[in-house]
């Protein structure tokens, strides 16, 4: 069988892999201290030795950028871990005993993807109160339902193989079946699925920072960037612009990266 | 011989009929004498006594009038009262009422219009007052002659700053039941329409009692929430004045616009909980104080447009105003370094700085003040919170560390100062101090003007010697024009005086 790596795993990768550097170095070095500002510096465009230029307080918005990766992968990766925990586990309930347990499962997935998911994050967050605890709650929230289907609907599929109905004979435990037998199967979509909801989760973080609901000020997001550069488009375009650009070029690769897998791992092509 | 009738002839004919008419309609425009102001809101009652909302006051201004009038200045102009005598106990006050003042509606303005008008906002005949202004008026009594009426005011007690909310108490006629929907005042531009969402429109009311005003034949107020859509409204003609406009926003105006800046009245104050450790300690308060580099923040956050302060009263109310105090604590680190080492906090300490999320200005002072906080070793966080949660568990509740906001000015200084005082319900400060609620209460009864400016700026250097707060600027008011408008007039309240705005570019016809 001959493997095809596809252009959009390429570029989604190599996007994701920038990213990914991004965010490790952001650790350890910035080129300037995140939240200092200078007044003498407010507004300067794109170029030496600020990057990407400076905003309304003369922060440096590259490093800014570069600290908001941190944000948006922080919230990014924890909701979509919850999320697919929490999927995972009640679709394979679902999937694996089916009947009334399955139904409702199945109606509560349901519900909660009958809402647009921001609105209902924004919905949680309003609730609750806005930080970034909350925020990664609610996209948990939002994101579970996904996983849940794609879970659910692999158990259906895979509880009627033959292998399943060896290892039940035998006596092997429920948990045992679904989680040795069952599960590694369905591992290539939920992958796929995982990366797409990353995408998702970086949109709709972004979305509630912007909102105000989010990360707090002063601690960089690019969302929250959005939302203060609006007041400046035309003084200071390049603010807007470098926050914008980014979050495209973040959700393009985790999106190219979720398809070029999909192709990859595919066992149907 | 016959002469032949020419088409050219005609064709010449038409051609100066086409020329005239352009020549007559620019004519007309150029000569409509109106001038459109932006405002974010609409009106929430069109009756004088039953709004509240300050963007209903600054349009209504220009329609109704109270027996005194603010002037530019925050002194008090005679309006609809002609002259007036407050007796030596500062219990009663007697108004001449000016002659031959209409309402728009024709009828003279009586004594009893008068009355009527401020028994219905004390909730004479129904109980339940309308204004919270007037509990000290006992009775209001109506005496002279048809020709020199008088309105005489009997209170219960001495109120010095019954005369400045009589200029709120608009003058409506007797038993008139329709101001809700077609308002009837005295002022100088008559009402003409509102449409919900869209506009209010004034034009010039020709019995105005002040000669020779207003100089404008209509006013419209459009009304545009967004700000980034009234900007562009002003850019592209549509509209003429933009108050209140983003001093980050002026460099974006072209040549054909000026802009007026004036102190807005307001005190932008950081609060510090005085009840909590460690703002219980003077020494913590006067360290922050000196910690926090006003000069940096007004230019960063107001982009220079902003008055430094040093109490809790803006130079605005120059009368009242107590100078020098804006730099009792001068911007010194190691100043407030050592005032917090002696206060037991060499290494600092942590604080929550709570923010309304809706005031872009106060979440900008804030990330400045978080950051000047830091080089004294006062590690402050930011708790971004809704507005009505700012009010309930911060402004009733008490319940923060720091929090910032915006305390608007009034034309007296009662409603301003008697924040601090410790029985005031709202004072969110904590603050208590038996010196300051006795200059307080002294000065509220106190009837001249002199004697209570004495007593209230004693007060305001009370405030600041004792940290009381952080007293950062009164954020300046913004105003766009056009340059052809002109003689606009800016006060220390929340007005848009239209009666001396004329056009510059009339009489070219």
């Amino acid at each position: 069988m001959k493997t095809k790596v596809s252009l959009s795993l390429v570029i989604g990768a190599a996007l994701v892999g920038c990213f990914l550097l991004m965010l490790v170095v952001s650790f350890f070095y910035t080129p300037f201290a995140v939240n200092e500002m200078r007044s003498a510096e407010r507004f300067l465009p794109p170029g030496r030795p600020y990057l990407l230029g400076t905003d309304n307080f003369g922060r440096d918005i590259f490093s800014r950028i570069m600290k908001g990766t941190q944000t948006a992968f922080f919230v990014g990766t924890l909701s979509v871990l919850f999320g697919m925990a929490l999927g995972i586990s009640l679709g394979a309930l679902g999937g694996y005993f089916g009947g009334w347990t399955d139904r409702i499962l199945t109606q509560l997935g349901t519900t909660i993807q009958a809402f647009p998911g921001v609105l209902f994050a924004l919905m949680i967050v309003a609730v609750w109160g806005p930080g970034t605890f909350n925020t990664i709650v609610a996209l948990s929230i939002t994101a579970f339902p996904g996983f849940m289907r794609i879970t659910r609907s692999g158990f259906i599929q895979i509880k009627e193989y033959s292998f399943v109905e060896a290892a039940q004979t035998i006596g092997v435990s429920p948990l045992k079946i679904m989680l040795r037998h069952i599960l590694p199967n369905l591992l290539p979509s939920l992958l796929v699925a995982a990366s797409n909801g990353f995408a998702g989760a970086l949109l709709a973080e972004a979305g509630l920072s912007y909102l105000g609901l989010g990360v707090q000020p002063p601690e960089p997001s690019w969302g929250r960037m959005l939302n203060e550069a609006q007041g400046y488009l035309l003084r200071a375009p390049w603010y807007s612009l470098a926050p914008g650009i980014v979050l495209v070029l973040a959700v393009l690769g985790f999106n190219l990266l979720s398809d070029g897998l999909r192709d990859l791992l595919d066992p149907k092509q | 011989m016959k002469r032949r009738f020419s088409p050219y002839y005609l064709l010449f004919l038409v051609g100066i009929i086409l020329i005239a008419a352009v020549f007559l309609k620019g004519g007309k425009e150029e000569r409509e004498n109106k001038v459109v102001v932006v405002v974010p809101q609409d009106p929430d009652y069109l009756d004088p006594h039953l709004a509240a909302a300050a963007g209903t006051y600054e349009m209504m201004f220009n329609v109704y009038e109270g027996l005194l009038k603010p002037a530019p200045d925050g002194s008090l102009l005679p309006a609809l009262a002609e002259r007036y005598s407050v007796s030596e106990d500062g219990l009663t006050y007697t108004f001449s009422l000016r002659p031959g003042v209409k309402f728009h509606n024709g009828k003279p303005v009586t004594a009893a219009d008068v009355k009527y008008s401020l028994e219905r906002l004390m909730g004479t005949a129904t109980g339940q007052p309308l204004s919270p202004f007037f509990t000290k008026v006992q009775a209001v009594e109506t005496a002279g002659t048809p020709g020199a009426q008088k309105v005489i005011l009997r209170l219960k007690a001495p109120d010095a700053a019954l005369l400045s909310n009589l200029t709120t108490a608009m003058i409506i006629p007797e038993d008139y039941q329709e101001l809700n929907t077609r308002p009837v005042g005295t002022g100088p531009f008559r009402f003409v329409e509102y449409r919900p969402g869209q506009w209010v429109v004034l034009e010039k009311f020709a019995d105005y009692w002040q000669e020779g005003l207003p100089l404008l034949d209509k006013v419209e107020f459009r009304i545009i929430p967004d700000r980034e859509a009234a900007l562009i409204a002003l850019k592209n003609g549509t509209v003429d004045i933009y108050p209140r406009i983003e001093p980050g926003r002026i460099t974006e105006l072209s040549e054909e616009f000026y802009t007026l800046q004036e102190k807005q009245n307001l005190v932008q104050v950081l609060a510090l909980n005085l009840k909590r450790a460690p703002f219980n300690d003077l020494r913590v308060r006067q360290a922050i104080n000196y910690a926090i580099d006003k000069d940096e923040l007004i230019e960063l956050a107001a982009f220079g447009f902003g008055t430094k302060l040093g109490s809790g009263f803006s130079p605005a109310m120059v009368e009242f105003y107590e100078t020098g105090l804006e730099d009792l604590y001068p911007h010194n680190i190691e100043k407030a370094r050592q005032l917090l080492a002696e206060a037991g906090y060499p290494q600092g300490f942590r604080a929550v700085l709570s923010v309304p999320s809706n005031y872009a200005f106060h979440v900008d002072t804030a990330q400045i003040i978080v950051e000047q906080l830091k080089k004294v070793g006062i590690e402050a966080g930011i708790e971004l919170v809704e507005w009505a949660v700012w009010l309930q568990r911060i402004y009733q509740g008490r319940d923060y560390e720091m929090t910032i906001t915006g305390l608007s000015g009034k034309l007296d200084p009662l409603p301003v100062l008697i924040r601090y005082t410790s029985d005031y319900a709202n004072n969110f400060f904590n603050y208590e101090n038996a010196e300051y609620d006795r200059l307080n209460q002294l000065a509220a009864a106190e009837s001249d003007r002199g004697k209570r400016a004495v007593l209230y700026k004693k007060a305001q250097r009370l405030l600041a010697e004792e940290a009381a707060a952080v007293f950062l600027m009164d954020p300046h008011y913004l105003v766009a024009l056009k340059k052809t408008i002109a003689g606009y007039r800016l006060y220390p309240i929340y007005v848009q005086d239209m009666s001396t705005v004329y056009l510059t570019n009339r009489g070219t016809r």
